[in-house]
């Protein structure tokens, strides 16, 4: 193999002497000069503030002093705060709303608009467009659908003479109410996903199931579910991993209330660290966070690999 | 169970473009009949309509007298192979094969029966718990008739399916297929573009091309009495050689004249030939090579194309027109040689300009 991916030199050799060959595939340091922007830029935006992270939630600091070595105290005040407990209850809660619905929404819309038709192409566009805008813009139209007595949600139950519920400050529908948001803004994703994988089941595995009798319901069960497996699971990852970040559409629709209970670690962190100028705590509090997104991320890579070595 | 198929002037258009025009074939039970043809002739179009893969625009398709037309393509009981198998995935082998009757609520006795019956017939008993990615090309193939053996269908429906298998798995499975006709006893429409499938499976072979049928006929006929200058140059390897002659009908049969003033008298009755131009057809084995002056006309070698058993020589004749005649395996005959070419005037054929054709008297 290697023989055959040998060049040789193109110089003139010298009489009776062979030309020594060159692998183009050897290692070269030069090459280094083409990953080096990369590297530099990976290592101090990324790996070096990860470290001091690490290196801050082991000491009380503040801005204006990375203070004394507390060991695991920061860690040990964390968990004996009944505000961070709450924030890492309500973030999987925010979790456990978003994603299966983010899931199953995003898999009956790519189900419903995998056609080649001008009205599913439009549709598309117009469920993916809510993707493009900012956490600002989505939190300003949800607020004014949610915003009692005005509110479009309000006129829309007042049309029928009913009162419209209190999505913002009502505590046990404040999540929900943020959770409904995210699942409208995040929705193009999850559908994309779905789309592209049912447009790579070949057309005529469906037509042999249509020559085997199946119905609607067996070919969706047996034939397009099976098919698009891993996609879904690749999809419940990614959510899990995007919305345990939840933070802009808290802050701009609850401000984590009511009584912190729309807080998410995320809001817990910045409170802490930003607000309260606790920064040890604050770092601490992102290294949980951060071994809860590892965790989900770990098992992505599984689910990636399991699929390459299956391939 | 076996069936008759009557197709009765069916259309089908996609858009503006048609696909097929008002064709109609009547097939016989416990036929195996071959749709043969250039790609897009209209040829798959064909089974997928049989299949209902394809919606009818106009005309009937009966199987035993009673119209299925309409039907969905699981309720018309017939059965297909695919080009490509497809086979289900992520379904193991015995599961593709059993989906079918499960969805038609057949108990599992029967199904477990019939699969190990057909997995038996296929000799792929061992393969029942593989997932079709675990299979090669060869058995996948197998699967996908085994899947369509297990319906037990009043007709099998193939659609090219050799064309992804490597050429000598294909001759096997050719093979095969036809000891399956033998015993299973079961109409078969097979779909290809290969001459070679369609001259050793078919009892008889539909020839398409241009969106309609050019000749229906057993292998034989097809290839010795072709219908028109289409089927001729389409069937056969090498294609027939087609001159442009003059024809000269003042005997009872046509006296065929060359360019350059040689000639060939053929055993065509030359009171069915109309005026006009003529195309002379003769097939490659039916042009020997014989000493220069010998034959009905010289030409000079080309190209040699050695078989083994035979040599195909590529002349060209005085006006510059090319025929191909055939020599023993050991030809002593090189390129650019003049050679004298001989043919078989009993074997000759010849084409008006709208392509039908002329052949010898049936003896």
């Amino acid at each position: 193999m290697a023989d055959g991916l040998t060049i040789p030199r193109t110089s003139t050799p010298a009489a009776g002497v062979r030309a020594p060959s060159v692998d183009i595939y050897a290692p070269q340091w030069r090459n280094f000069i083409f990953v080096a922007p990369f590297l530099f830029f990976f290592t101090t935006l990324l790996i070096f503030p990860l470290l001091w992270g690490m290196w801050l939630s082991f000491h009380k600091a503040d801005t204006f002093s990375s203070g004394n070595f507390v060991g695991l105290g920061n860690y040990i005040r964390l968990f004996n705060d009944k505000v961070f407990l709450q924030s890492v209850w309500n973030t999987f809660y925010f979790v456990l709303l978003t994603v299966p619905t983010l899931a199953l929404i995003g898999l009956f819309l790519a189900l419903c608009l995998n056609r080649r038709t001008r009205t599913a192409a439009v549709l598309r566009t117009l469920f993916f467009s809510s993707s493009v805008l900012s956490v600002t813009i989505v939190t300003l139209i949800w607020r004014i659908v949610f915003i009692p007595n005005v509110g479009l949600l309000s006129t829309i139950y007042g049309w029928f003479g009913a009162t419209a519920p209190a999505f913002i400050s009502d505590p046990s529908l404040a999540m929900i109410g943020i959770a409904i948001a995210t699942v409208w803004w995040c929705i193009g994703l999850p559908m994309m996903l779905f789309l592209s994988a049912l447009q790579q089941i070949p057309q005529d595995i469906y037509e042999a199931a249509a020559l085997d009798n199946a119905n609607r319901w067996q070919t969706l069960r047996s034939i397009t579910l099976p098919s698009i497996k891993r996609t879904f699971v690749l999809v419940i990852i990614i959510q899990i991993v995007l919305q345990f970040q939840l933070f802009g559409q808290a802050w701009l629709m609850t401000r984590g209330g009511p009584n912190n209970l729309t807080k998410p670690i995320v809001l817990y962190i910045y409170d802490t660290a930003f607000r309260r100028w606790d920064l040890g705590m604050g770092a601490a509090a992102s290294e949980i966070l951060f071994i809860l997104i590892l965790i989900a991320a770990m098992a992505q890579y599984l689910v990636a690999r399991n699929k390459a070595d299956q391939a | 169970m076996t069936a008759e198929i009557e197709i009765r002037n069916v259309s089908k258009h996609f858009g503006a473009m048609a696909v097929l025009e008002d064709l109609s074939l009547s097939i016989k039970a416990r036929e195996f009949i071959v749709f043969l043809g250039p790609s897009g002739c209209g040829k798959s179009t064909l089974l997928r309509m049989i299949a209902g893969l394809e919606t009818v625009d106009s005309g009937e398709i009966a199987i035993n007298n009673e119209r299925i037309d309409h039907l969905p393509p699981g309720k018309r009981g017939i059965a297909m192979v695919f080009q490509s198998y497809a086979l289900y995935p992520h379904m193991s082998v015995r599961d593709n094969m059993a989906f079918g009757l499960e969805n038609i609520g057949m108990s599992r006795e029967v199904i477990d029966a019939r699969i190990n019956e057909a997995a038996r017939i296929l000799e792929m008993a061992h393969l029942l718990e593989r997932k079709p990615g675990q299979l090669s090309g060869g058995q996948r193939q197998r699967v996908a008739i085994g899947r369509a053996i297990v319906k037990e269908p009043k007709a099998f429906l193939f659609d090219e399916p050799l064309s992804n298998l490597d050429a000598a798995l294909r001759t096997r499975t050719r093979i095969e297929l036809a000891q399956l006709h033998q015993r299973l006893q079961s109409t078969m429409i097979f779909v290809t573009h290969d001459q070679v499938e369609a001259m050793t499976l078919a009892d008889r072979i539909v020839v398409m091309n241009n969106r309609r049928i050019e000749q229906i006929g057993s292998p034989m006929e097809i290839y010795e009495r072709p219908a028109t200058k289409f089927v001729a140059g389409f069937v056969g390897a090498p294609a027939m050689n087609f001159v442009e002659a003059t024809v000269d009908r003042s005997a009872g049969n046509a006296t065929v004249r060359f360019a350059d003033g040689m000639s060939v008298r053929t055993e065509i009755a030359s009171s069915q030939l109309t005026g006009g131009k003529h195309s002379f057809g003769i097939r490659s084995e039916d042009v020997r090579i014989v000493p220069v002056g010998q034959g009905n006309t010289d030409g000079v070698v080309d190209v040699l194309e050695r078989l083994g058993e035979r040599t195909l020589i590529y002349a060209r004749l005085g006006d510059g027109q090319q025929i191909v005649g055939s020599d023993v395996g050991n030809s002593r005959v090189a390129v650019g040689h003049k050679v004298g070419l001989a043919f078989d005037g009993q074997k000759s054929h010849l084409f008006n300009e709208t392509g039908r054709a002329w052949h010898a008297r049936e003896a």
